[in-house]
């Protein structure tokens, strides 16, 4: 049976895991030249600190995670450097393309896709400059690159990211000139009940709140960032906070993000079926607790099925290949099955409360200013998607046709949930009514053949 | 402006951006190497509205690329600098 | 029971434009759309604005289509990025160059403008096309436009001329009362005195209710569109046989197509296909090598309707007074929608129209058998609009 895993993160390495000890030799493709994952990213060749400088408290799981990875390439089909630009569900094709050139399909029986996520954006004036990040690239950079995204950052959004990048700069000697917080203690504490499936990620969680402010850093909650001012670079956050006030942040770098969103885009082209969860204010491509789509042969795990962090990764990536197995009537451990479920049950209320205590701020979102640029890759403003909503941009995908919103190199990949927000609220409609902007092949840029 | 903060005590390489000669370190990509060395930016939008220099550092905002001679469109933040490497910015 | 003078069956450009202009002669128009206007074959094919290359059967319709381009923005308020950029043609053989000739010869007995650029010309005027490219024919007059937005805007400026255009209204049930056409869509029904199909593929499943069926297949154009690139493509392009098609929009994107996406379960859910999308990745870059290495960031397709012919089905019905139809134009429809829709106007309230439509009549696949009609060329030439 021709096996593929897309992913070589948390949930590709334990999906493979899972596949080899069953006796198959999967083909394992992962987009970049390494390994790892995102929260796992390990720095190239040449780099020289060790685990605990730098993954901290996951520095255990981090080297546990790039052993199984080491051991596993040898045992399977490894093909890094290698994007899947498209899938033939009704062939079962895989399109490919390896360092950035080379095409080649892949005929596949069954596929588990573990393909990750990125920062949930809030488009503000000023976005675009050089210097301004997701918060996600500006713990990248200092994990993988060891540089900072500026000597004096401010990082702003909301949820366990935010803190925690903002630590991560603090000890590397950039402390943040601030950290906006959109949400409010109230709401973080109203949820701390269910944060409680969790315990000890939740109290790591308040350590590092409080580690921050030890280290002099301004935290400031229920705040709102208003504008990133500077001409080419970035010199100031222009904020309010919760009492109203505006204030002006010298700063050279901002990192922003509010949470995750899947990067489903291949689910979409494999013909899964989407659905809006509420609770995360995502759109989640549909599977069962086991990661079963209703298309058949197609699995999903990780943070590309629906947000759930790291750990939960590595569980969902392990049981969707046991799913995977016990399909196709090959022997699965039961024992294994039984506990991940027990797991997943656990960590599904955590990350549910975790949802409820860091909401993305869609009422930021829906009262973006007209001439804020809202499609950076398109370079188009919510003022012009607004206009389209008045003439027949219904829904998502014929305002994107209307007004190019989501159109260009990313595929609204980043302006996709804030443009969706500025278009119900122009339609006065609920967000999931307006639909999601469908996938199209090639999911990321492919180069037109020939000498370059 | 980036900083480089931890680790970068590695092996210095040089490259060229637009004619320039640039000092990298080896396990640079070409986002960090370009805009560490004071560049400011790795592209122009098309669209006339300033200068940007990637965004998500992970390869999905597509917001990075730069043309590479002899390799072509690449995207900054997922390409290694090489020595020698001579990369257009656009 | 809701009535109306004339109702439409499909909001692509023929029907949207029957709609405005019915309802700028006062009358009541109820148009009927399955999805959204415009999202199908005259939302998502290539966007030419292109009289050159067609059979003499409908240049003069595509010539009476030509001049409501110019005149759009007086129309409808928007111009829909109309373009007259001109068509470049270009040959690749000497066969190709006579096939040039010849057709210029016939259009110039309609009045149509060509321009042959030979050998030596064509490489100083466009260097940058590949060897191959031995010859040209450029009808300057013909251009391109964004094919998303004529539909949305036909539409809109005929409900504020009084139509009522109603979105997600597929047609459940049709037939004729005797005195009236009556149309079930989206638990509502509908009754008058005309019916216009203009539903594209769908036309065919329409007509066969009205004892007219046809053989019509779906056509799922294969499109594509690169990264913005520093603009040098002045003329949308094409070539004699067909096969890949191309043109640069002033934001700097390259929009090429060639080859055929497919249907996902029914024709309403279409997909780009990868084995052509390659092959006009290639295709493109051997036309104009300077593409190398730029980036394609998206695909799509959509369905349109196509006959062996080559022609489209445009006339009163065979069966039923009162019915005309106006569907399946073969790839060939984008630059003929706005016209359609005023010869059907003209058709419904003056009862004749100016362009002879003879080779376009329904009654064509009762007298012959259709087993192989002519004309494959032009078939493969067929560049989705």
């Amino acid at each position: 049976m021709k096996v593929a895993v897309v992913g070589a993160g948390p949930a590709g390495v334990r999906a493979v895991e899972q596949l080899v000890r069953a006796g198959l030799e999967p083909t394992w493709l992962e987009e970049s030249p390494d390994g790892g994952g995102r929260i796992y990213q390990r720095p190239p060749a040449g780099f020289r600190r060790g685990y605990r400088a730098i993954y901290g408290a996951d520095a255990g799981r981090a080297r546990r995670l790039h052993a199984t990875l080491e051991a596993l390439k040898p045992r399977c089909d490894w093909r890094p450097d290698t994007l899947v630009w498209n899938i033939r569900t009704r062939e079962r094709l895989l399109d490919t393309q390896t360092a950035g050139r080379r095409r080649d399909t892949l005929a596949y029986d069954a596929l588990i896709l573990c393909t990750g996520a990125m920062d949930r954006i809030l488009p503000i004036p000023g976005w675009t400059l050089p210097g301004v990040t997701t918060l996600g690239g500006a713990q990248i950079a200092l994990k993988a690159q060891g540089v900072g995204i500026g000597a004096r950052p401010v990082f702003i959004g909301t949820g366990p990211l935010l803190v925690l990048a903002a630590l991560q700069y603090a000890k590397a000697g950039a402390p943040p000139a601030l950290v906006l917080d959109t949400t409010s203690f109230l709401t973080k504490a109203m949820a701390a009940a269910g944060l409680l499936w969790n315990l000890p990620t939740f109290l790591r969680g308040l350590r590092y709140t409080a580690a921050l402010r030890m280290k002099g850093v301004a935290v400031a909650e229920d705040a709102t960032p208003i504008a990133i001012e500077g001409e080419g670079k970035v010199m100031a956050l222009r904020w309010r906070d919760s009492g109203w006030r505006e204030h002006v942040t010298p700063c050279d770098a901002v990192a922003m993000g509010w949470g995750l969103k899947p990067e489903a885009q291949l689910a979409d082209l494999a013909g899964v079926p989407f659905r809006f969860d509420a609770t995360g204010h995502n759109w989640l491509p549909e599977r069962d607790a086991a990661g079963r789509t209703p298309v058949p042969g197609v699995y999903l795990a990780g943070d590309g099925a629906g947000i759930g962090g790291a750990e939960v990764a590595e569980l969902a990536g392990a049981r969707a290949a046991l799913a995977l197995l016990e399909d196709h009537a090959l022997p699965a451990d039961l024992a294994l099955r039984a506990h991940l479920d027990g797991r997943l049950r656990t960590e599904a209320r955590f990350r549910a409360a975790l949802e409820r205590a860091f909401p993305y701020p869609a009422h930021l979102a829906r009262r973006m200013e007209d001439a804020t640029l809202l499609c950076r890759c398109e370079a188009i403003t919510a003022g012009e998607l607004r206009a389209v909503a008045r003439y027949g941009g219904s829904e998502a995908n014929r305002a994107k046709a209307l007004s190019r919103v989501g159109m260009g190199r990313c595929q609204g990949r980043v302006c996709g949930p804030p443009a969706a927000e500025v278009l119900a609220a122009a339609l006065g409609v609920p967000v999931e009514q307006v639909g999601r902007l469908r996938g199209q092949p090639p999911v990321k840029p492919i180069p037109l053949p020939g000498a370059a | 402006m980036l900083t480089r903060l931890l680790d970068q005590n590695r092996r210095p390489l040089t490259f060229v951006v637009d004619e320039e000669e640039i000092t990298a370190k080896q396990g640079d990509t070409l986002l960090t190497a370009m805009l560490a060395a004071g560049l400011g930016h790795v592209r122009h939008s098309e669209f006339g509205d300033g200068d940007r220099a990637g965004f998500c550092w992970m390869g999905a905002c597509q917001d990075c690329w730069v043309i590479v001679e002899g390799r072509g469109t690449s995207r900054a933040c997922t390409t290694l600098v090489e020595p020698g490497m001579r990369v257009l910015r656009r | 029971m809701r009535r109306a003078d004339v109702l439409i069956v499909g909001g692509g450009g023929a029907g949207c434009s029957a709609a405005l202009f019915l309802a700028r002669r006062g009358v009541r128009v109820t148009l009927l759309e399955r999805g959204l206007v415009g999202s199908q074959a005259t939302g998502v094919n290539y966007g030419g604005v292109r009289q050159q290359g067609r059979d003499p059967a409908g240049i003069p319709l595509a010539i009476k289509s030509r001049a409501l381009w110019s005149r759009l923005p007086e129309l409808i308020g928007t111009d829909a990025e109309f373009d007259p950029c001109g068509h470049l043609k270009l040959a690749r053989s000497e066969a190709d160059e006579a096939e040039l000739l010849r057709w210029n010869r016939v259009a110039a007995e309609y009045g149509l403008v060509t321009q042959m650029i030979g050998r030596n010309a064509i490489r100083e005027a466009h260097p940058y096309f590949g060897d191959q490219v031995v010859a040209g024919s450029l009808l300057a007059e013909d251009g391109s436009a964004n094919p998303r937005l004529l539909s949305p805007a036909l539409a809109r400026a005929a409900r504020d001329a009084g139509a009522e255009i109603l979105e997600h209204h597929a047609v459940s049930a049709a037939a004729h009362d005797g005195s009236d056409f009556v149309i079930e869509a989206a638990g509502a029904t509908f009754a008058a005195p005309w019916l216009l199909n203009c539903a594209g593929y769908w036309g065919g499943t329409l007509s066969e209710k009205f004892g007219e069926p046809v053989p019509i297949a779906p056509l799922h154009p294969n499109m594509l569109v690169t990264e913005p690139l520093p603009y040098f493509l002045r003329h949308s392009l094409g070539v004699v046989g067909g096969g890949i098609y191309m043109r640069q929009i002033a934001r700097g994107n390259v929009i090429f197509g060639g080859g055929r996406g497919s249907a996902v379960k029914d024709p309403s859910r279409t997909r780009p296909s990868a084995e052509a999308a390659l092959g006009s990745m290639e295709a493109a870059t051997a036309l104009v090598p300077r593409l190398a290495g730029a980036m394609v960031i998206r695909s799509w397709s959509g369905t349109d309707g196509t006959f062996a012919d080559g022609f489209p089905v445009l006339g009163p019905s065979r069966t039923t007074p009162g019915l005309i139809h106006a569907f399946g134009f073969c790839g060939e429809g984008f630059q003929l929608g706005p016209g359609v829709g005023q010869v059907l106007s003209e058709l419904v309230m003056d009862g004749r129209t100016d362009v002879p439509l003879e080779a376009f009549d329904i009654g064509r696949f009762a007298r012959q058998d259709t087993g192989g009609m002519a004309s494959t060329a032009r078939q493969e030439e067929g560049e989705t609009a």
